[in-house]
């Protein structure tokens, strides 16, 4: 079980209505629905995915969230889920902005380009960065706009986004991030968790 | 060489024996015209379990039956359905128990312009009122308080038999537990209604239709019926499909005949499939099942559109459509899927990549019968768990 689903499922609070975009095998939708008697819904462009989900009897609509949420109506979700997509997006603000219609809370997680590793690869190195939550190469990488958790705590604050919790995950570590301790955590936490809305 | 009436008996000796039930209930059409005591002929394979919840109704296309399965007993040829449902399929029929009931309007034992008007002693043939897709759906829901049926498990259907089963669910919203629309859409396009008008066209022009009256003479308009399956025969291929399949091959000759001969394989593969047709299917019915599907428009019945039409579903959907399809295109599967989210209602969605284009739930495209395995099967273990059934 990956740390950051745990998080997340701590976050929503039982029998609550989630959409999950970028929902991969269901892996996460499997979990709220059996432990938190949560109603999901899913999302995911890839075939196999898709297939995974129908086995498991979990409700998945095969599309692309870049341009196919228009299809769910406004505030039709308690929360809305996208986990380590965003970065993938051609227009992540204006996914961000469909995922705040739709739900009434938005969980976010990205990769956070600003974690240590990261940025000694580019300092010391002189190279992109290769990680564990980074594995691609820079030609083939599937991330369009990285970011670090800093630039959407801005990113927020310029589209006037109220942030409601921020979490940093560190292996098997997990933080509150606040204002306070952002330049710390923005170097130390791999990922970034926003409940946002 | 039997006598055509000869013929016409024995045709009607192997109808004998298929399951019918007579429903006695007068069913008022949408066209106004009510009718009773009329035939529904169905065909079930599996068992129904004690705790009676592994029903899987299946709705049949344009030119499908009630065999979906095994040997057809009219025909001798394998059901339309033999890729998906049978022992150890995706429709495991070891563990369920399949319905399936030849639509009002039919040829196969159920009501249809073949069967004898009460008013005249003769069959009805353009007398036979102009049905609707609900009409068909009303009148199978009989046949399942006949069985015993009270909640279905599943049921699924592509083509019109798609459409048939998004009508039965917005006409029965609690009667299945999961629905798997194939292939189809919620209300007949331009396009679609045009094929349709072809088909029509070319049986009505052929002298022997005789204003639907051939069956005076106990004969049927052949050379019009074909064209209207070669019509369809093509817009159920796509156009990679029949290049791949066909080419520009030719049919057993090394060299043009110049002659209006099936020269290539694709001009006889069209007459094959055209005559193979008039053999087990009825002119007059083919004009009212595709009327039927002309008229169909779900969001017209419902005045707020297609939202109303799913509004409280209960049921568990899965849409599935094919890339390749462009009779029945992804897009207008997916104003389906779109409407049945803004209803709120639980709906999953799936494209098969296939070249096979609409014909494709009726081939051995192993994608989609994973898929339609795999949520069969996890429907039946929620099902099993629900209480109250």
């Amino acid at each position: 079980m990956k740390k950051e689903f745990k998080v997340i499922a701590e976050l929503l609070p039982d029998n609550s209505r989630v959409l999950d975009v970028g929902c991969g095998d269901g892996s996460l939708m499997d979990l709220l629905e059996r432990e938190k008697k949560i109603e999901v819904r899913g999302l995911e462009i890839n075939n196999d995915n898709v297939q995974k989900c129908i086995l498991k009897g979990l409700p998945v609509i095969q599309g692309n969230a870049e341009t196919e949420l228009h299809q769910f109506p406004n505030q039709s979700f308690d929360y809305v889920i996208l986990s380590q997509t965003l970065q993938a997006f051609y227009n992540p603000d204006k996914v961000l902005k469909e995922l705040l219609r739709i739900g009434s809370s938005v969980i976010v997680s990205i990769p956070n380009f600003g974690y240590w590793k990261v940025r000694i690869n580019l300092l010391l190195f002189g190279k992109m960065p290769i990680t564990k939550t980074l594995p691609n190469s820079w030609y083939n990488t599937p991330n369009l706009h990285m970011c670090t958790i800093k630039d959407l705590f801005n990113f927020c604050d310029e589209k006037n986004i109220n942030i409601k919790k921020v979490i940093g995950v560190n292996q098997d570590k997990t933080s509150l991030i606040t204002r306070g301790n952002l330049e710390l955590k923005n170097l130390f936490s791999k990922l970034g968790i926003f409940l946002i809305g | 060489m039997p006598s055509l009436a000869g013929l016409f008996f024995w045709i009607m000796d192997k109808f004998k024996d298929i399951k019918k039930i007579t429903i006695s209930k007068p069913l008022k059409l949408d066209c106004g015209k009510t009718i009773s005591n009329f035939p529904i002929a169905y065909e079930t394979y599996g068992k129904l379990n004690h705790e009676k919840n592994n029903a899987i109704l299946v709705f049949h296309a344009l030119t499908g039956d009630q065999f979906v399965t095994e040997t057809n007993p009219i025909t001798n040829k394998e059901g339309w359905w033999i890729t998906a449902v049978g022992p150890g399929k995706s429709i495991d029929t070891n563990k369920y128990f399949v319905v399936c009931a030849n639509v009002i309007g039919g040829c196969m034992g159920s009501l249809g312009p073949r069967n004898i008007n009460p008013e005249t002693n003769q069959p009805y043939g353009l007398d036979f009122p102009v049905i609707t897709i609900k009409d068909m759906v009303r009148a199978q829901e009989t046949l399942l308080n006949h069985l015993g049926v009270k909640k279905l498990l599943c049921a699924t259907g592509g083509s019109m038999g798609g459409m048939q089963l998004l009508q039965f669910c917005a006409t029965f919203p609690d009667k299945t537990f999961s629905a798997i629309p194939i292939a189809c859409s919620s209300s007949h396009s331009a396009q679609n209604i045009a094929l349709n008008e072809l088909a029509r066209q070319a049986i009505m022009a052929d002298p022997v239709w005789d204003n639907g009256k051939y069956f005076l003479k106990n004969v049927q308009p052949k050379n019009g019926l074909a064209v209207a399956r070669m019509v369809g025969h093509i817009s159920y291929l796509s156009e990679k499909g029949m290049q791949e399949k066909f080419g520009r091959k030719l049919q057993e000759k090394a060299d043009y005949e110049f002659s209006f001969n099936a020269d290539f394989q694709v001009e006889s593969y069209l007459r094959h499939q055209g005559y193979a047709f008039v053999e087990r299917f009825d002119a007059n019915s083919i004009l009212y099942i595709t009327r039927a599907m002309d008229y169909f428009d779900l969001s017209k019945q419902f005045r707020g559109g297609l939202v109303e039409a799913f509004r409280n579903q209960k049921t568990k959907f899965l849409v599935i459509s094919f890339t390749s399809d462009w009779l029945y295109t992804t897009k207008e599967n997916k104003d389906i899927v779109i409407a049945l989210n803004s209803s709120g209602a639980d709906v999953s969605f799936s494209e098969i990549k296939t070249d096979k284009g609409h014909d494709s739930f009726l081939l051995n495209e192993n994608e989609f019968l994973k898929t339609l395995k795999g949520f069969i099967d996890s429907m039946y273990e929620k099902f099993k768990n629900e209480k109250g059934i």
